[in-house]
């Protein structure tokens, strides 16, 4: 009796103690479609009962920009470069967004669903990656916004080319979105247990946008705290992206380079992280 | 028949207390000596016992402790066992929401479990929208649910407003509509828990019916988890009693069922042998018995009969002029009644010193089915005080059977309210 039982093929066996590297990539793949129905309804709820609806997309990175013109072109006189301001703050403003949303909404995953990860089994990476692509989604959409002003500069005689290195661009995309998924997964992993962690997520990001070349050039930073800045693996990709679109900005293949293994190693902890917390967090929480 | 589930030494510890301070000294502690070292962990004592009523060394606690069982295919299996007990810590490992601390379970096929319907329901959301999101949360593929997309608005009863976010749902349609989604997944296993909670009586029967026609009909596996006796003996053909993390009974349902209901009885007697019960300056509580029609100790009473419960004490001092009390309250903690024994002789002539006993009869069919706790008073009228008021002081549990006729008359669905009283109409 007992062999025949060892002999049969079981589908699922659940166990304590598994190896750190059991991901359920198969799994993963099979919940598929509740990753876009999780885009949907981040979508939906969004804008469902607003006035304004998807215009709000627009409207947080314009006021930003107008802000950050103002204070730190205006007041301050930081150099941008010999840039359009708007166009230099805007270009830095849409793409730390991405990274800082996918960071920050990332990170209070555990949190944020408690209430269903305790209720029903389904690989918990989905929700950091949907919060990815819907992110992705509006990063597009203010990306237009990007491109329309870029447009209206244009016309209006600015001096900006674009260069080659905009073919890199869905790569700097992929990594932006994968660093700040990697550093909220273990954010959110850690703060199942050290909830100190979230009160410094919030002003962290903000004070980390300080530390990155989007309210200033590299060019302009100081001799002795550039090499902190450039520690900071944002800094190699907004500075990219400032390149590729703009034609200003230090773009080098170890700068890149640096940003790229650093975000593959982030990635490469959280995975592993989020995955050994995510199948006993919901004693602890 | 081939086991479909298989469930080997499984144990399930959980921390209790405080986390937070020493945390991280702890866990680099742990670290070092189960990964680096090798050894077994040092925060986790073996042989202690989930008790609830005992207070344990250690802050781990034993959820589950080495329970072995197997479930056939096609069988319907009720887990019974008190509060804490471990039954959801058992339902929450199978469904894999947590993790086991040793053991292992082998499942064939796909598990789906109703732990709580509607979670992941969007308020604003379409009852469509909901359908496909809760499915796919469930584990259906989007053209699975597309397939099923009629079956499951027509059991839910609520198409006229289908295309309505559910936040302007009333609780019932609510309930309905996550019922009918779960109903329909494509699963070789169900586990519920406790859904049978909810919605009204109509909707209540078809549920059962389902659950049924999913286990005999469809020959899918079904654990069911409840309270309701008279559920688990209706849907189940076998049942597994915990107790205290372990399993007490495994074998048919019939057994299983008396099985509990008589390991329970222990809340229905208090006694207090060295003098240390509950105690006023003139009087100490000796023993507490809750008795059914024939004077004997019993946990479970059925609908239609009287409860008696009898309190003996010892006056400890003369002269004094009091009176009994009880509080009477359900599982949901909700205060059922409060009764002063208003015409004790207590009251009139002051206390002599001796034995004393008196009985409060609770009749039958007044109260509704399920688990009751009560409190002892003494009080003193001139001026008004209280002199001792004992909470939880004994418990008992009313059954009503789906065939009993006193009340249900031909209908055997869920009652609702708190009480239940036989009741004329003219």
């Amino acid at each position: 009796m007992k062999n025949q039982h060892q002999s049969q093929d079981w589908d699922l066996i659940i166990k304590g103690h598994t190896s750190l590297f059991d991901i359920k990539f198969k799994d993963l793949w099979h919940y598929r479609d509740l990753l876009f129905l999780f885009v949907k309804r981040d979508f939906v709820s969004f804008y469902k009962q607003t006035i304004l609806g998807p215009l709000w997309f627009f409207i947080q990175p314009i006021f930003t920009t107008i802000v950050f013109s103002l204070v730190f072109g205006k007041l301050a006189g930081i150099s941008t470069d010999g840039l359009p301001q708007f166009l230099f703050y805007l270009s830095g403003i849409t793409a730390w967004n991405y990274f800082a949303d996918c960071l920050t909404k990332t990170s209070t995953v555990f949190k944020d669903n408690a209430n269903i990860f305790g209720k029903v089994y389904f690989p918990r990476l989905i929700i950091p990656l949907s919060i990815v692509v819907s992110n992705l989604v509006r990063f597009g959409v203010q990306l237009l916004l990007f491109f329309g002003v870029m447009v209206y500069f244009s016309l209006n005689g600015a001096a900006f080319e674009m260069t080659y290195a905009v073919f890199f661009f869905p790569v700097l995309i992929l990594m932006m979105a994968l660093l700040g998924l990697g550093a909220g997964l273990i954010i959110t992993a850690i703060t199942t247990k050290y909830k100190d962690l979230s009160f410094l997520i919030t002003f962290g990001v903000q004070l980390l946008m300080y530390g990155t070349t989007v309210i200033y050039p590299l060019s302009a930073a100081p001799e002795s705290f550039k090499k902190y800045i450039e520690l900071n693996p944002m800094t190699g990709i907004i500075e990219a992206f400032r390149y590729a679109f703009l034609g200003k900005g230090e773009f080098t293949v170890w700068s890149i380079g640096y940003s790229a293994v650093f975000t593959l190693v982030v990635l490469f902890l959280g995975i592993i992280i989020f995955n050994k917390t995510e199948k006993n967090f919901v004693d602890t929480i | 028949m081939k086991p479909v589930i298989q469930v080997e030494h499984l144990s399930k510890a959980y921390q209790i207390g405080q986390f937070g301070t020493g945390t991280i000294s702890r866990d680099l502690e742990r670290f070092w000596m189960t990964k680096v070292l090798g050894k077994a962990d040092p925060f986790l004592k073996i042989g202690e016992t989930n008790d609830r009523t005992r207070k344990g060394n250690s802050d781990i606690v034993w959820s589950l402790k080495d329970i072995n069982f197997e479930i056939n295919q096609g069988e319907a299996v009720g887990i019974i066992g008190k509060n804490g007990a471990g039954k959801s810590t058992l339902l929450k490992l199978l469904s894999r929401v947590t993790g086991p601390t040793t053991g292992e379970i082998k499942v064939k096929g796909r598990i789906a479990s109703l732990l709580e319907v509607g979670t992941g329901f969007h308020p604003e959301l379409t009852g469509r929208e909901n359908i496909y999101l809760n499915g796919a949360i469930l584990g259906m593929r989007k053209k699975e649910i597309t397939r099923k997309l009629d079956e499951i608005i027509d059991f839910s009863g609520v198409e006229r407003y289908i295309d309505t976010p559910v936040k302007r749902y009333s609780s019932g349609m609510y309930v309905r509509l996550a019922f009918a989604v779960a109903a329909h997944l494509e699963s070789e296993i169900l586990i519920v828990d406790e859904v049978l909670a909810v919605g009204d009586a109509e909707f209540q029967k078809k549920c059962l019916g389902k659950m049924g026609d999913i286990s005999k009909g469809q020959g899918r596996t079904v654990l069911f988890v409840s309270h309701n006796m008279a559920a688990v003996q209706s849907l189940c053909s076998k049942g597994i009693v915990l107790e205290n993390g372990s399993i007490s009974y495994n074998g048919a349902v019939e057994g299983a069922v008396a099985y509990y209901l008589k390991a329970s009885n222990d809340n229905a007697h208090r006694v207090w042998p060295h003098q240390d019960g509950p105690q006023t300056d003139f009087l100490r509580l000796l023993e507490v018995k809750v008795l059914d029609v024939h004077n004997e100790i019993a946990l479970n009473h059925l609908i239609s009969n009287e409860v008696r419960i009898e309190f003996t004490y010892e006056i400890t001092k003369e002269g004094a002029l009091f009176t009994h009390g009880l509080n009477l309250f359900n599982n949901h903690n909700i205060h059922i009644f409060s009764s002063h024994d208003k015409d004790s002789e207590t009251l009139l002539k002051p206390s002599v010193k001796g034995i004393y006993t008196r009985t409060i009869r609770i009749p039958g069919n007044l109260l509704a089915d399920g688990g009751y706790t009560c409190s002892f008073a003494i009080m003193r009228y001139e001026p008004f005080q209280v002199e001792l008021h004992e909470m939880e002081i004994v418990g008992f549990t009313i059954i009503d059977e789906l065939d009993s006729t006193d009340i249900r008359g031909k209908y055997t669905g869920r009652i609702p309210g708190v009480v239940r009283p036989l009741l004329e109409w003219q």
